[in-house]
């Protein structure tokens, strides 16, 4: 018998459950903070100054901030794509290669498609950028539907075909005329992405990033083909049994995450470098993984988790500078928070178990 | 073992039993699925604790907390499935857990001869320096058996030894298992096949619902008596029904093979049709090949050679979307791992089907209000008691899980009706509404294909019976002129 009683204890518990889901987060951030501190006292550096001017030198002057939401695009776009696959159940760890591989095709428009009106030339690059991505992605997705292979091992090792595709193409076919430095001869201007704020690096790939991650949460919750992804990233077997095909919706769970990251790649090569270089991305993918965990795979949180991250990557530069404290020391400090993020999903499930247990015994 | 009892919610898994084992014996223990075979071995084992009750070892009271003392006092366990890690040598999986005794560093020389003295005293031949995964399910039984006896078994427990063999290792295990007895080792069988039980054993304890029933000398009886120690004569649950109103042949099935996960051959050429308004019961013991059969009709498992036709229209290849749009709809077997989605609310369950077509999507988009509507619309149909359709599936009582999953599949209105286990771990009043709703479906006009291992319920319910047994039917039954005992008979092998 299910009575009124039971019903209003089951809906705090569905209360105390949401409030978990977005305080974890918010704890975890805290905790590693916490933690940081430590670490600062050890090497000598007093944690106060070193996150004043982490706060200072990411959000503190209007230079902080572009920079803070130049480096939140990418991871973003990125941190989206991870967060989808996460969706199907999938985990891809592939984001730095799809960025890699969308930057080399929007690279290879802008730099030889000729003819072409502004707008037109940045959208087929975007578009390439996308479908690159898209490929490297749909790559370990077909693998994974059609011969069941890890698409965790695929993607790792896609990114360093990816990198030392870049790598080859950057210092030879794609070489700057003068061929002093591995990187290509700057795009013509008209492939920029436009500027938002005067002598800054913020380019409109924060709205596209922004109306990805409304795109997103549009396919995750109001569409059938959200609805199948999730439904097997829950229950496998259940999907099957609804006769929705799983193998296909891997491949378009990979794919669409995929692409996502290709359109970062666009966003660094055509909005903030505006040429192909060897380094063009600094393990955002990488970081994307860890922003999709803090934003806990939803868009809204994906944004939150992005602008955090990028923070720290500005601050820390400020940090470095005027309190004498090494790079090194952020990257511990993100480090932490994935770590943290991972402590209370594992809280998380022992605190249900035990929600479960008392139910089941009253 | 004296006066073993042991309560589960819910279920008397074991009534007072007595078991005795004598040395050198090979004591069979026969019963249906739910007779309390297993839980009272688990109590042997020490996996499981009895709420009252003694066990002896040669005369002796003894406590059995847990595996490791079980094995200390000289018992040891083969389960049904194997808890062998197969990226390990036979040896390394022998000494597994015994290796770091006293000793850092592995010596597996000494374990390895130990190992081929005991393979060949019993005639337990395997390769010791061979990798678990190398080896056949049959050898892999023969480790299972060398672990126990590393480990100084002198009483062995084997858990439905053959269901995973082929014949020939079957015959090779019984082989086995005459030559452990003869070094006064015990072994206890547990099995539910009729003919092993006669073939192999010395004694025979027969359990149901709980209880033994008895112990006699195997010499001394024979399969018919057996089955109708196994099976009884339950009180049917009686539920008001009227004679069935056959109508066109909905399901033909045609020579139908199916194999299972391993790549064995579970379902052998079956033929047979179900006509319109009428409820055709396979009754078996688990893992006979009922549970390929559903899946290879619901087009889960591809099927290996035969003909499945729905309307007289060849369906075996078609998509399980596909046959779903054809009017089969299907209560799986575990609602919990096929049946439903746990994780999400009960509105996302209701249309996990029919999610893809209007009203609940069009262009690829979900219509919301509609998926609603449809779930409240379960929900109050099918007496689903639920605070709303928003609270994830996994927090419903089973009975209500049930009445989601039975109510998301008629309401489809189906043309055959694929029903497993549709009442299992169901309390009676759910078990009630169900036989009722099935009911209902077949005065419909619906084809209903009821797959249970409850003879009761098949014998309630059903029109035609058949009966399965390793992957073929013994027999096809008409309700009303079988008796009870007849089907034990088949169901365990008999013919």
């Amino acid at each position: 018998m299910t009575t009124a009683a039971e019903i209003q204890k089951r809906l705090r518990e569905s209360g105390i459950r949401s409030l978990i889901g977005v305080s974890g987060p918010v704890v975890a951030i805290i905790g590693a903070l916490i933690v940081e501190a430590f670490l600062l006292l050890a090497i000598g550096k007093d944690p106060l100054v070193a996150y004043g001017y982490l706060f200072e030198g990411s959000v503190g002057t209007v230079f902080g901030i572009t920079e803070t939401l130049v480096k939140a695009t990418p991871l973003l776009l990125a941190g989206l794509g991870v967060a989808f696959a996460f969706k199907a159940g999938l985990f891809n760890i592939g984001a730095e290669g799809q960025i890699l591989a969308g930057s080399l095709a929007a690279a290879a428009v802008s730099l030889y498609v000729q003819g072409l009106p502004p707008f037109l030339l940045i959208l087929l690059a975007g578009i390439a950028g996308m479908v690159a991505g898209g490929i490297w992605g749909g790559i370990p997705g077909w693998l994974r539907a059609r011969l069941d292979v890890n698409e965790i091992i695929v993607t790792i090792m896609l990114n360093y075909v990816a990198l030392n595709l870049v790598r080859y193409m950057v210092n030879v076919p794609m070489r700057e005329k003068s061929g002093f430095y591995p990187k290509t001869d700057t795009f013509p201007e008209i492939s920029w992405l436009p500027n938002l704020v005067a002598d800054t690096r913020l380019h409109i790939g924060l709205f596209i990033a922004l109306a990805a991650a409304v795109v997103v949460y549009y396919l995750i919750a109001h569409t059938t083909l959200g609805y199948r992804l999730r439904t097997v990233g829950a229950n496998r077997e259940a999907a099957e049994y609804a006769g929705i095909p799983v193998g296909r919706s891997f491949f378009l769970a990979m794919a669409i995450s995929g692409a996502l990251a290709g359109i970062a790649g666009f966003g660094e090569v055509n909005g903030v470098h505006h040429r192909l270089l060897d380094k063009i991305t600094t393990g955002y993918g990488y970081d994307a993984i860890a922003v999709a965990l803090l934003g806990r795979t939803h868009p809204a949180g994906v944004v939150i988790a992005a602008l955090f991250f990028g923070a720290l990557r500005v601050g820390a530069i400020t940090v470095q500078r005027n309190a004498g404290v090494p790079v090194a020391m952020i990257y511990i400090l993100q480090g932490l928070v994935v770590l943290f993020v991972l402590g209370s999903e594992v809280l998380n499930v022992l605190l249900a178990r035990r929600l479960r247990r008392s139910e089941s015994a009253s | 073992m004296r006066r073993i009892t042991k309560n589960f919610p819910g279920v008397l898994a074991n009534d007072r039993v007595d078991l005795m084992v004598e040395p050198g014996e090979i004591h069979a223990l026969l019963g249906e699925n739910g007779a309390g075979k297993s839980t009272l071995m688990n109590i042997l084992y020490g996996l499981i604790h009895p709420d009252e009750g003694e066990i002896f070892l040669r005369g002796r009271p003894v406590r059995i907390g847990s595996p490791r003392q079980a094995i200390s006092h000289g018992i040891g366990m083969v389960h049904q499935h194997f808890m062998l890690v197969p990226a390990h040598t036979v040896i390394e999986n022998v000494v597994m857990g015994m290796e770091t005794a006293g000793r850092f560093v592995l010596e597996t020389g000494r374990a390895e001869k130990e190992i081929q003295e005991l393979g060949d005293r019993f005639g337990l031949q395997v390769d010791p320096k061979a990798y678990v995964w190398e080896l056949s399910v049959g050898e892999q039984q023969r480790v299972e058996i060398l672990k126990a006896l590393y480990r100084g078994a002198a009483l062995l427990i084997l858990d439905e030894p053959s269901s995973v063999l082929t014949p020939g290792e079957v015959e090779d295990l019984f082989g086995m298992i005459r030559r452990l007895t003869q070094e006064e080792k015990s072994v206890i069988f547990i099995t539910h096949k009729l003919n092993e039980v006669i073939a192999v054993s010395d004694r025979v304890t027969v359990l149901r619902d709980g209880r033994k029933i008895q112990t006699v000398e195997t010499s001394e009886t024979d399969e018919r008596a057996l089955a109708r120690m196994m099976v009884g004569r339950d009180v049917i649950l009686s539920v008001e029904k009227e004679a069935a109103l056959t109508g066109e042949r909905v399901l033909e099935v045609e020579g139908l093979s199916v194999e299972d996960d391993r790549g064995l051959s579970a379902v052998k050429g079956l033929s047979f049709d179900i006509p319109a308004g009428e409820i055709f019961g396979v009754v078996g013991v688990d893992g006979n090949g009922q549970a390929e059969l559903v899946e290879a009709l619901a087009g889960l498992r591809p099927i290996r050679a035969g003909r499945v036709r729905l309307m007289g229209e060849d369906i075996s290849s078609k998509s399980t979307d596909e046959r779903y749009r054809r009017g089969i709809s299907h209560i799986p077997e575990d609602r919990h791992r096929r049946g439903l989605v746990l994780s999400q609310n009960l509105a996302e369950n209701a249309v996990l089907q029919v999610h893809g077509g209007p009203p609940f999507s069009s262009g690829g988009r979900l219509n919301h209000g509609e998926i609603r509507d449809f779930a409240e619309r379960i929900l109050v149909s099918y007496d689903v008691r639920a605070p709303g359709i928003h609270i994830q599936a996994g927090s419903l009582s089973g009975g209500n899980q049930q009445k989601l999953v039975l109510g998301r599949e008629l309401s489809r209105e189906p043309r055959l009706l694929i029903a497993a286990q549709p009442t299992r771990g169901l309390d009676v009043g759910a078990i009630e509404y169900v036989y009722r709703r099935l009911i209902q479906e077949r005065d419909r006009g619906a084809a209903v294909l009821l797959v249970s291992t409850e003879l009761t319920e098949v014998f309630t319910l059903a029109d035609r019976i058949a009966v399965i047994f390793e992957g073929e039917f013994m027999d096809i039954l008409d309700s009303g002129q079988v008796e009870i005992d007849q089907i034990g008979l088949l169901m365990g092998g008999v013919r």
